[in-house]
């Protein structure tokens, strides 16, 4: 037995009685890890509620090639989203999504890349990586508008609103608004904050602080997004 | 006067390991997302069920990846990574529910 353990064993004390960090992790890291996992579990409802819904209704079964959209089955993801911007008429299902899945994919390296510069202390190098962040991050809200205006207009068959859709029964483009639309507002709210993280580190208040913890917080909650997008991806987009 | 109040500061060169475990992790990423491509339209439609399985999978080594290296779950002390992982029980259970609520449905109205 060691010492340490020696001395716990006679004062009754565990490290869970204060005065120490039992998870080694500060608090405001820890909150955050709690709060995505409370997050999680909305966005799993979310997705959850997608697969009930698309369960209770009626499935195509005709081949692929012969696909029409139709009131009466849910529609196959890769015959609604096959538009890509400036490529107009041609037929490439589930590009665009991929290059985003890739813009989001790599502002989670860039943010990674500025959490290990922050372990540093290399300023420079953090807001290099957090500008490329914010940058992946805008890109991405700037193609999500694209698709949101190119699914609510539609391609000649009446587009989408909360109660009607051309593509398929009502519920899938309400869910589509909700869903995407959820991760969507996530992203934007991630973009304000890596902008107030990239603030503070130009004008030095971290580097004055000591340490650049706060771009770890922060990075947490971006690599969430990004997390809940590859869910988004197979659940809406593969499936 | 900028450079007099930073200069104190001692910036430690990068880790060349590191970053290439980091550049490592988003080539895995990339790769899987490429498959996932790949089998979207080269796996028929008829095997939905593989289909399914296949995506399924890719998507939770991918979760694997981003929440154990890129939020550094994988490192941290193992009391937080079951908190944060246990929990997910519930989802799986909801998955479930809600899954054979939706099949039921669908039976009472066809």
């Amino acid at each position: 037995m060691s010492a340490t353990a020696h001395s716990i064993e006679n004062t009754g004390k565990s490290i869970w009685d204060g005065g120490q960090s039992p998870l080694k992790a500060s608090y405001g890291k820890l909150m955050m890890w709690f709060f995505l996992l409370s997050d999680a579990f909305t966005f799993s409802a979310l997705l959850v509620t997608y697969g009930m819904i698309r369960f209770s209704h009626q499935a195509y079964s005709g081949t692929v090639e012969a696909f029409t959209f139709s009131q009466e089955y849910w529609p196959i993801p890769e015959k609604v989203f096959e538009a890509v911007p400036f490529l107009h008429g041609m037929s490439l299902p589930l590009v665009f999504v991929g290059i985003m899945t890739f813009i989001l994919i790599m502002s989670s390296v860039t943010m990674v890349l500025a959490v290990e510069a922050g372990h540093r202390m290399d300023k420079k190098a953090v807001e290099k990586w957090m500008l490329w962040t914010i940058i992946g991050g805008l890109t991405f809200l700037g193609c999500q508008a694209w698709e949101w205006s190119h699914f609510i207009s539609g391609t000649g068959g009446g587009g989408a609103s909360l109660s009607w859709n051309e593509y398929g029964p009502s519920d899938f483009a309400a869910l589509f608004f909700f869903i995407t639309g959820f991760h969507g507002t996530h992203v934007l709210s991630g973009v304000v904050l890596n902008f107030l993280i990239y603030y503070n580190t130009v004008t030095g208040v971290y580097e004055r602080r000591g340490h650049y913890e706060m771009v770890e917080k922060v990075g947490l909650y971006w690599h969430f997004v990004d997390l809940v997008w590859v869910f988004v991806f197979t659940f809406f987009y593969l499936v | 006067m900028h450079t007099e109040e930073t200069s104190h500061v001692q910036v430690v060169p990068a880790d060349k390991a590191k970053i290439k475990k980091i550049w490592m992790t988003a080539g895995i990423l990339g790769l899987i997302t490429a498959l996932e491509f790949l089998i979207a339209f080269t796996v028929p439609h008829e095997m939905e069920m593989t289909r399914v399985s296949i995506f399924i999978a890719m998507t939770i080594v991918k979760a694997a990846y981003i929440v154990g290296e890129f939020m550094h779950l994988k490192y941290e002390v193992k009391v937080l990574f079951w908190s944060i992982l246990i929990p997910m029980i519930f989802v799986v259970w909801m998955l479930t529910a809600f899954m054979y609520e939706g099949g039921a449905i669908f039976d009472a109205r066809y």
